[in-house]
């Protein structure tokens, strides 16, 4: 009589759904997942660590790196620790900034992730629609801080810089006829705040786009309702943040329930979940992408209305302007001092968390008073969330491996820091 | 010139000029087959990239029309990689075993009248038996590369594979139940007489059945889980490489235009014009009927295309359930109600 055993199969880490380097080792039983096991580091950065040796602003180019589909969000959780420690608050306007960018991140990362889930359950077209809008976003970065993804804009006490007047334009090429350069440069003949007004516009009808390829699809809804169902009781067990949390109806959301910065002068909703399924948390993202539009919104009439300083003043945490250095002995010095030994910190530790797209992503800081932090820990949401994998797939088929990655919206880089 | 080849030919013996015939009607039927499969992969890229916003191929030649060439050539030099593990004389067949059929299924085509390699009156038969033969290389190319996903995507076709063959035949028992025929040539002589004659009214649920098994049949999206990029990245064909990937890929569109030409003959009426019974008639005489079977087919093709843009995938329980549980029992209930039909010789079709 043979010995009759489940079939073990390596998913990963090269593989199209994998989402990056996740491997994950199943035990099928045929098509149907028994067990499924994932295996991690194999982006292990030591984040952590290698901010122990860094002035505390040399570390936020680490933080970009850490979940990069939302970049600036991973950066407000960082610097928002080292405020809080200093106990500095950044002028009101860069506090709109960064509640905008954080949005404009939000939609980045919630397009990133509607782009993949799509194409992992097969819907290719919905992946490239979603890029098009990404490259506008992206182009909001860039104008914003020099760089399309790893951006390093938020510092403590404000941002690097006030938005620019002027949206960059494409250039003439050969590759394009003055017709499309005209089109392509039609919302970019006013300053970012037009470009992303603009932009605010147009979108909700984008998302109309993916919702005709997606929502009422009868292959869709079979490949994504009742798959990875999780019950509000579980979630919360589980320490489900952000939409996999309120996919399954538990309204929480540090925006409203924690608001920082600016958002309870904002006006939004937070869509929640029924079900807990794979289709309710996408509901629940796209819901989110239209109030994150709304937020966006909000903040572009806002920042239209107050100019002011984006920065703080105080020369010991920011560093002076470049026209003062030249002739003042004593900005020269802190710029000096800024950029060599960097700040220090008094005592203390602190605990800064923020609604990242994915969820709650944290900063823990301890910091023991020198110019390098003691110990930093960071909460990232996907690791957390690939933890529930296990759970979620079984008794499932292979196919719906793909879709509970897709919906759990885990990204290497912060699972494996 | 022409005479002298002429008098060549009528001094061959008998026993020569047979199979030469033979040969030259299929390399007139294969080689613009082959062509055309080519310039679909062209098609499939350059109709799927603007229906995603992208221009798709656009550098080797003139608009890119080159590129199915530079494909050919770039898999052509390309090694052959055949698994440490895997059974050598099954991994190097299945790709035979898949364009076989493939190709052999065009003898019965009629390209019009009376154009068709072989006028065999079980043209249908002959057809299910072939496009049946096709899962063998599919089976053995899964087994033979020793690997977990090519073993996989082996056993995912081969059950989806059975599971449509009954839904397709079926819906062509309908056919045949109402041209009362096997040739293919008297099946489209059958649905003489217009658009309102063609199968495709009497029979409407059965050639949506058709049609879509057919792109079941075929492996495409959204049936192609046997191929389930996301899921088992290649399905059964991952651990082919060069020419012996291409065969499969080959086979493959090969196939696509195999049940667009047959959707066509079978229930658009093959090469009959469309005009038939108005007064277009008379002024579009002119048009041969293989442009006629072209267009037909060239539509359906780009359905397939057009679901590959906009589907997501099933899943493949899912696939099951509407194999068996939808397309089957449907097809056997309008078999009956066509049968009723031709009980009370319902007018014009089965008179």
């Amino acid at each position: 009589m043979p010995e009759i055993r489940n079939f073990t199969m390596n998913f990963g880490p090269q593989h199209p759904a994998a989402h990056g380097v996740l491997r994950l080792v199943l035990e099928m039983d045929g098509e149907v997942i028994v067990r499924a096991d994932p295996h991690i580091g194999l982006l292990h950065r030591a984040t952590e660590k290698l901010a122990e040796s860094k002035p505390y602003n040399q570390s936020i180019g680490y933080m970009d790196r850490l979940d990069y589909m939302s970049m600036m969000c991973n950066e407000h959780a960082y610097v928002l620790a080292i405020e809080r420690l200093l106990g500095v608050e950044p002028p009101l306007r860069a506090q709109y900034i960064r509640v905008m960018f954080d949005e404009i991140t939000r939609l980045l990362n919630h397009l990133m992730w509607l782009a993949t889930h799509a194409i992992d359950v097969g819907a290719m077209t919905v992946f490239l629609y979603c890029f098009r809008e990404r490259e506008d976003l992206f182009d909001c970065y860039e104008a914003v801080s020099g760089a399309r993804m790893h951006t390093s804009y938020y510092r403590p006490g404000g941002v690097y810089r006030d938005l620019p007047d002027r949206m960059p334009q494409h250039h003439p090429s050969q590759w394009r006829s003055a017709r499309d350069l005209k089109r392509m440069n039609r919302a970019r003949q006013g300053s970012l705040l037009d470009f992303i007004e603009d932009f605010t516009e147009r979108f909700p009808g984008y998302i109309d786009e993916y919702e005709t390829l997606l929502t009422d699809n009868r292959i869709w809804k079979q490949r994504t309702v009742g798959i990875g169902v999780v019950s509000p009781e579980r979630a919360r067990q589980l320490a489900f943040t952000g939409p996999m949390l309120r996919g399954s109806g538990i309204e929480w959301d540090l925006r409203k329930k924690q608001p920082y910065e600016v958002y309870d002068r904002v006006d939004f909703d937070i869509p929640v979940g029924v079900n807990g399924d794979c289709y309710d948390r996408y509901l629940v993202r796209v819901e989110e992408m239209r109030q994150s539009n709304r937020i966006v919104r909000q903040c572009v009439d806002w920042l239209r209305r107050n100019p002011g300083p984006v920065v703080l003043q105080d020369h010991k945490v920011t560093p002076p302007p470049r026209e003062e250095m030249k002739a003042d002995m004593e900005a020269l010095i802190h710029h000096f001092k800024l950029f060599t030994e960097g700040f220090c910190i008094p005592e203390g530790e602190a605990y800064a968390a923020i609604e990242h797209p994915k969820g709650e992503f944290g900063i823990y800081l301890v910091s023991d008073g020198a110019n390098k932090p003691y110990r930093l820990k960071i909460r990232p949401p996907a690791f957390v969330h690939l933890g529930a994998l296990d759970e979620m797939g079984r008794g499932h088929m292979l196919a719906d491996c793909v879709a509970l990655i897709g919906t759990l919206d885990i990204v290497f880089g912060d699972v494996d820091r | 010139m022409v005479n002298t080849l002429f008098t060549i030919w009528s001094g061959l013996p008998q026993d020569v000029q047979i199979p030469a015939l033979i040969i030259a009607k299929i390399v007139v039927i294969l080689v613009p087959l082959l062509l055309s499969v080519a310039y679909l992969t062209f098609a499939e890229r350059k109709i799927i990239g603007y229906m995603q916003l992208r221009i798709g191929p656009q550098r080797v030649g003139p608009h890119g029309w080159l590129q199915p060439i530079a494909d050919t050539l770039k898999l052509l030099l390309k090694e052959i990689v055949i698994p440490g593990k895997a059974n050598r004389f099954l991994f190097l067949l299945a790709p035979v075993l898949s364009i076989g059929p493939a190709l052999a299924a065009w003898a019965v085509i009629p390209f019009g009248r009376g154009m068709t390699l072989a006028n065999v009156d079980a043209g249908l038969l002959f057809l299910l038996a072939l496009t049946s033969m096709g899962i063998y290389g599919v089976l053995i190319a899964g087994w033979a590369s020793n690997s977990k996903y090519a073993f996989l995507g082996a056993m995912r076709s081969a059950a989806q594979m059975v599971a449509y063959e009954i839904a397709m035949g079926f819906a062509l028992v309908g056919v045949l139940m109402a041209s009362g025929s096997l040739n293919l040539g008297k099946i489209v002589l059958a649905q003489q007489g217009g658009i309102l004659h063609w199968f495709w009214l009497p029979l409407l649920p059965l050639f949506f059945i058709y049609f879509i098994s057919g792109v079941a049949e075929t492996n495409r999206a959204p049936f192609d889980v046997a191929e389930g990029e996301s899921e088992i990245v290649a399905g059964f064909h991952v651990e082919y490489s060069g020419m012996a990937f291409a065969i499969f890929f080959l086979a493959e569109y090969a196939n696509m235009i195999l049940i667009s030409t047959l959707a066509a003959v079978l229930f658009l009426g093959g090469w009959l014009s469309p005009f038939e019974g108005t007064i277009l008639q008379g002024y579009l005489a002119w048009v041969p009927g293989t442009a006629w079977l072209l267009i037909k087919t060239v539509g359906f093709l780009f359905l397939f295309l057009w679901f590959r843009a906009t589907f997501p995938r099933y899943r493949y329980d899912q696939i099951m359930r509407l194999g068996w549980k939808v397309f089957i029992p449907i097809t056997i209930v309008w078999l009956f109600v066509e049968g009723a039909a031709i009980l009370f010789h319902l007018q014009p079709w089965f008179a």
